[in-house]
């Protein structure tokens, strides 16, 4: 009775006070009226002291309580009902927390409103929402019918088949443009052995100049020119100027990192061209005074790094 | 340009060209058109790169240039072009399925290589069906020729637009950048051109002239000595008529199942009567007299006159009005409403998806719907006979539900892409294991060695395998599907823009 104030809100409407008698101990005589209407009806709320707001307001359900609850209309039970939007707690939990009380009758104003008529969308009032989303829908949810099945038989296997071969063509076709290998530091004895992709701004096919916009021309690589860094035992009175052409090579091609106009290139391009008419190798066989083939060869240095230049069979 | 567009180019171009291009295609699709320093400034990549990226993306009619004013040149890449990469395999299986093993390998060396002159492609297409036939035997050029006349014939390989002639002649300056143009009539000339040979064998031992060693090597036209007779024509893939094609084929096959054989023969040749003179875009064929027709159909039917007239009359009455009655001359001039028959198709295919992915009911709500185009939610519930309750947890339902095809086709792409990443070690070992034992087995091994090889593959690597694949698979078919409904749903959005 006394003690728990907190259920009298909830407590149907109370009798008509009458005059305390001595002893009871449970209200204050109520303040006499102030004159000018006085404040509206507040929140009971009961701690030891009496009251606050001056005025015993008769809390029933059907009666909106706190000062917020005067702008949303038709509020009617204490649990959270669409339109008013107001989640967070229960009337009917107030106990002594009066400061929190009071402090979220601030947060909740003006919360019910929404930027749209819920009545288009088809939300009626009263209407019980679906529980809150409380974490990301789950990225592989289960399905509610089981799918159609994929086109099989000929056609279906034979479009399979092809697409998965002409991604494969694709990536052997000079078109397919590799990010330059990043240069090592040092010169090492195994780039030799390497096969470097295409490190320098030549392209492998030839367009037809004719077409394309000025701009655009850039050298194009001639065949089986490529191996600059291998040294020839054939020649050898060139031996030691291969080598000082190497390094220097592996110097400029570093330089080529910054900006190089194509004029620049092709003036070194013609050096390269000049050193190497002559030269007519297949690089499977002649290459070096080694038996190993040259696509075996594998230096551990690729272990997880992309890199699928030897792939020879369908791509998936 | 959607992201999911934009998502679904970075991977195509990505997969087919490599990351240089692809930076910059995705890049020009997302900023516009931009000339060259622009592009290599944005995306921080050297000029030269840049250049070697635009060669590759123009050569595959990926962007264009244009002049602008003060000789800039501004580079512009066309989006949907690059989404059509995803239908490479369909229009090669349609040039086999059309015009045998030639026209597909034309089709798919043109598809390769963005554009070639009639004389490289003919030389190139005879090369590979003669590795493809018995020791002995070789391609002859005049038979893959007369292959390429009929496409070009039928519109299915059209000429690139020409260097305009007049610009050498100009004096001043050079132009920064070649104008191109092209005649409507010229667009499927072929040039008279006597291509004599026949195709060769790559010998791998020999150092033949003509032979040429593993991939990555392009042959050079300038290796060649002889003048090239049909120098500057250049020819690409007509993709509209492929679509076309398309289309027809989702039409003959829709009437086949709404009524039988016969019919969709009919509509068949009625389309085929109006390839040509009909541009793709129209609402519907020019009117073909009932005469006309009988005489078009295939030789194998033989239907009299009569019954093709009750045909045509069943197909020109039915309410899906594919076919309407336009005229009485002739016998009956009929034709082919093409619009109403896109429109149709997709709201079959839309209807088909909803059913699939959310039941029966959601269909029939959805279908309602689409017919009266606005709904009330009471409404629904009363022409639908379906609680109040449920038919406001499927609305919700369909509404939250992501539509966006394109964008499950790039998830399609990089789940592949993970799956094959993640199992790069294995599909390596089981090649090279493939490679060395066939490898192996041409020098003449033993049955032991080859065991011995096998092994190397243990069992559940083995079984991973067989996994990897057959998920690949499955994506790859996946694919493909999700593109089939794309162009559906793709021709009727294009087909009501137009007509507005």
């Amino acid at each position: 009775m006394g003690n728990n104030g907190a259920w009298l809100i909830l407590q149907p409407r109370l009798p008509p006070l009458v005059a305390p008698t001595p002893g009871s101990g449970w209200l204050r005589p109520p303040p006499p009226r102030l004159p000018g209407g006085g404040p509206p009806r507040r929140l009971l709320l009961d701690w030891r002291g009496g009251l606050t707001n001056g005025e015993l307001a008769e809390a029933g359900p059907e009666r909106p309580l706190l000062e917020e609850d005067g702008r949303i209309p038709g509020w009617r039970r204490p649990r959270l009902r669409v339109g008013e939007g107001r989640q967070v707690f229960l009337i009917g939990s107030l106990n002594t927390q009066a400061a929190s009380t009071m402090a979220s009758r601030g947060r909740g104003r003006g919360r019910g409103q929404l930027t749209f008529n819920m009545e288009a969308v088809g939300i009626g009032k009263g209407d019980a929402l679906p529980p809150p989303t409380l974490q990301p829908s789950p990225l592989f949810p289960p399905l509610e019918f089981r799918p159609v099945p994929l086109p099989s038989g000929e056609e279906g296997e034979y479009v399979l088949a092809l697409k998965q071969e002409l991604r494969g063509a694709m990536r052997q076709l000079p078109y397919f443009i590799r990010p330059a290998v990043p240069k090592r530091d040092v010169e090492r004895y195994s780039d030799k052995y390497q096969m470097s992709g295409p490190i320098d701004s030549a392209i492998d096919w030839n367009p037809d100049w004719r077409r394309l916009p000025r701009e655009l021309r850039i050298r194009v690589r001639k065949l089986q020119k490529e191996r600059t860094t291998i040294l020839l035992p054939k020649r050898p009175p060139k031996t030691t100027e291969d080598k000082e052409e190497t390094i220097q090579k592996l110097e400029t091609l570093e330089k080529k990192e910054e900006e190089v106009t194509s004029e620049e290139d092709e003036e070194k391009e013609e050096e390269e061209k000049e050193e190497e008419e002559e030269e007519e190798y297949d690089e499977e066989e002649h290459e070096e005074e080694t038996d190993y083939i040259m696509s075996y060869f594998d230096n551990g240095e690729d272990f997880g790094v992309d890199s699928d230049d030897n792939m020879d069979e369908a791509i998936y | 340009m959607t992201q999911a567009e934009i998502k679904l180019c970075s991977l195509l171009l990505q997969e087919h060209f490599g990351e240089i291009v692809e930076k910059i295609g995705v890049h020009l699709i997302r900023t516009g058109s931009q000339p060259l320093r622009v592009i290599a400034h944005d995306t921080r990549t050297s000029p030269d790169q840049v250049k070697k990226a635009l060669c590759v993306l123009i050569q595959h009619n990926l962007v264009t240039y244009q002049v602008h004013k003060r000789g800039t040149v501004e580079y512009e890449a066309q989006c949907s072009r690059v989404l059509r990469m995803l239908r490479y395999p369909r229009y090669i299986y349609t040039a086999k399925t059309l015009y045998s093993d030639t026209g597909e390998l034309i089709v798919e060396e043109l598809l390769l290589n963005g554009k070639m002159t009639m004389s490289a492609l003919v030389k190139r297409v005879a090369d590979r069906l003669t590795e493809t036939m018995e020791d002995g035997k070789t391609m002859d050029y005049a038979e893959v020729s007369s292959t390429f006349v009929r496409l070009a014939d039928t519109h299915f390989v059209q000429r690139c637009p020409l260097v305009s002639p007049t610009e050498n002649s100009e004096p001043g300056p050079p132009q920064p950048a070649p104008t191109l143009v092209i005649n409507e009539n010229d667009m499927y000339l072929v040039p008279k051109l006597s291509l004599i040979g026949k195709g060769k064998r790559r010998r791998s031992s020999e150092d033949d002239a003509t032979g040429e060693p593993k991939a990555k090597r392009l042959k050079h036209s300038t290796d060649n000595k002889e003048p090239i007779p049909d120098d500057g024509i250049y020819w690409q893939a007509n993709l509209d008529r492929f679509h076309q094609h398309f289309r027809d084929q989702a039409i003959v096959s829709a009437v086949a199942n709404r009524m039988d054989q016969t019919s969709s023969e009919i509509v068949r040749t009625m389309l085929r009567m109006s390839e040509i003179t009909t541009p793709s875009s129209a609402p519907f064929t020019q009117p073909l007299s009932s005469n006309e027709i009988f005489r078009s159909l295939p030789t194998g039917y033989n239907i009299s006159k009569q019954v093709l007239d009750q045909y045509l009359t069943l197909l020109a009455d039915d309410p899906l009005e594919f076919v309407g009655k336009s005229g009485d001359s002739g016998g009956g001039m009929y034709v082919i409403n093409l619009h109403k028959v896109l429109g149709s198709l997709a709201t079959a295919t839309l209807e088909s998806v909803v059913q699939e992915r959310f039941g029966s009911r959601c269909a029939r709500i959805f279908r309602l719907v689409l017919q009266k185009k606005h709904l009330e939610q009471k409404q629904v519930e009363d022409f639908a006979m379906i609680p109040a309750k449920e038919a406001k947890d499927m609305l919700y339902k369909m509404l939250s539900e992501n539509f966006m095809l394109l964008q499950s086709i790039a998830n399609l792409i990089e789940r592949r892409q993970f799956e094959t990443k993640e199992n790069k070690r294995l599909l390596e070992k089981s090649q090279r294991v493939e490679a060395i034992i066939a490898s192996m087995q041409a020098t003449g091994a033993e049955e032991a060695q080859l065991q011995e090889i096998e092994e190397m593959i243990t069992a559940p690597e083995r079984q991973q395998i067989e996994t990897l694949k057959r998920n690949v698979n499955k994506l790859d078919a996946s694919e493909i599907q999700v593109d089939e409904t794309i162009f559906l749903l793709e021709s009727y959005i294009e087909s009501n823009t137009k007509r507005q």
